[in-house]
């Protein structure tokens, strides 16, 4: 059962409309970024009024929020992490790091795009981004899931040929299962 | 045949009227938390938000049958022991199985789902996991004891071991054995502060610690399954606790003031506690409310 207006299903529309206002963030908490977290949570600025609260576990998570730079060794974590949680699951690249590199665009151990190793799917750029900036992020996440097209983790399936491809050539001593979904 | 259509129509309300009110409940302790520490907090029905999404979360993951059983041992838990609580003085509606010895039975029932808990837990191998369920056991052994004390200050003092009977005794001499027993309604009351788990007594799920203890390896619809069937079971404590000492309630409006009222008491406690060790609270247990399920039993006895 369709509506005309933008082809999603009906029960697409109210799922999409529960997990938008539910999203359960796990921190990833690498380099300066972190430390945006506790100031977006608390009472200050309350992320938890537009349904975003922290999640303990990958298993629980909805949300992937990778504040900053990623080393190599790092990111090898960061795809299992990724792998580990349920669908439907959302990225958020957090600060000028994951975009292009930020300050450390000529380090030899970190990489400078996230987007080749993870769908990435809503940015905040900034070094660092205040929390408004974060939930105007989150905001944008919640608009996307609610048309429908945050598929980041469908992408991601279709394409894991690509992105696994681009993790090899960064991640030297490669030891992870053949997982199938 | 009716009266059986009846009967399951009748249980599927109460199970639904439990989940409501257990999940809104839920929903106004999160708000109320979040206005003690100056935020504006979510929505009151934020939960069901949150249950929602979480069922409708994929599950791909596999660690054995008994991780699956485990959150379904909680909530058979959670049903049984809501099958035998009476929710209205005059029961018309909401069908209660009781027998003489139910409230024995409900003792060994309400036990059960943690420990199904734990065997499912236990299957996942996360460390966290096994840290938590040896968390969860030890505080159980400090609340059940002042909690069963309690129980058996009511049985002996009123010589019968049934919910519906000690219901009834309170309903036609109109005392309350909150004000009949003092020692018991107390010791009742501290043992369901653990049995909240509400923080100071948050230590078997603790978010920053343990992350989230037992259900570490549970997401989506595992989650959803041990959401609601928690929020049951906080009805379920609620009402028993204003069955046997509160005179119950004769309609549907009184019974959400009192439990409310009796919900507020953890709630409250918890915002201003930070989170004890476990020797901590095994130790406060064995404290305070196991002198006053002592008393209990000698007033009981002798008066």
């Amino acid at each position: 059962m369709y509506n005309d207006k933008n082809k999603q299903k009906i029960v697409d529309i109210i799922k999409n409309a529960a997990r938008k206002h539910s999203l359960w963030v796990l921190a990833y908490g690498t380099g300066c970024g972190a430390i945006e977290v506790p100031a977006t949570m608390t009472s200050r600025y309350d992320a938890e009024r537009l349904g975003v609260r922290g999640a303990a576990t990958p298993r629980q998570a909805d949300v992937l929020l990778i504040t900053g730079y990623l080393t190599v060794k790092t990111l090898k974590r960061v795809i299992r992490v990724y792998e580990q949680m349920q669908d439907p699951k959302y990225v958020i690249g957090f600060g000028s790091c994951t975009i292009n590199g930020g300050m450390y665009f000529d380090s030899y151990n970190t990489i400078n795009q996230l987007d080749l190793y993870l769908p990435v799917d809503v940015y905040i750029s900034g070094c660092m981004p205040r929390p408004e900036a974060v939930l105007e992020g989150f905001g944008k996440l919640q608009e996307l899931i609610g048309k429908g097209i945050a598929n980041g983790a469908q992408q991601y399936k279709e394409n894991l040929d690509f992105y696994r491809e681009n993790q090899k050539k960064v991640i030297k001593n490669w030891d992870f299962q053949d997982y199938n979904w | 045949m009716e009266s059986l259509l009846m009967n399951i129509l009748g249980a599927v309300t109460t199970f639904l009227l439990a989940f409501a009110v257990g999940m809104t409940y839920g929903g106004l302790r999160r708000k109320i938390v979040a206005r003690v520490q100056n935020r504006y907090g979510p929505p009151f029905y934020q939960n069901f938000i949150d249950a929602f999404k979480l069922y409708s979360k994929s599950t791909a993951i596999h660690h054995g049958a008994m991780h699956f059983l485990g959150p379904a041992f909680i909530m058979v838990s959670s049903v049984v022991s809501l099958m035998f609580i009476p929710v209205l003085t005059n029961n018309q509606w909401f069908p209660n199985l009781n027998f003489q010895g139910d409230l024995i039975f409900l003792i060994y029932i309400m036990v059960f789902g943690p420990l199904g808990m734990a065997l499912g837990a236990g299957q996942t191998g996360n460390p966290n996991s096994a840290i938590g369920v040896t968390r969860g056991l030890s505080q159980m052994v400090g609340f059940e004891i002042p909690w069963v004390m309690a129980l058996i200050a009511l049985m002996v003092q009123y010589k019968t071991t049934s919910i519906t009977g000690l219901l009834d005794i309170q309903v036609q001499s109109g005392h309350w054995f909150m004000f009949e027993n003092p020692f018991a309604f107390s010791a009742a009351i501290l043992a369901s502060l653990g049995m909240f788990r509400y923080s100071p007594f948050d230590i078997v799920g603790a978010p920053t610690e343990l992350a989230s203890g037992p259900m570490s390896e549970n997401g989506g619809k595992f989650l959803f399954v041990m959401m609601s069937s928690g929020s049951v079971f906080a009805f379920v404590k609620l009402t028993l606790i204003v069955d046997l000492f509160m005179g119950g309630a004769s309609n549907l409006i009184i019974l959400v003031i009192k439990t409310f009222l009796l919900y507020m008491i953890p709630v409250t406690y918890g915002i201003v506690s930070p989170r004890y060790r476990t020797e901590q609270s095994i130790t406060y247990f064995w404290g305070w409310p196991l002198f006053f399920g002592l008393i209990a039993i000698i007033y009981a006895v002798f008066f």
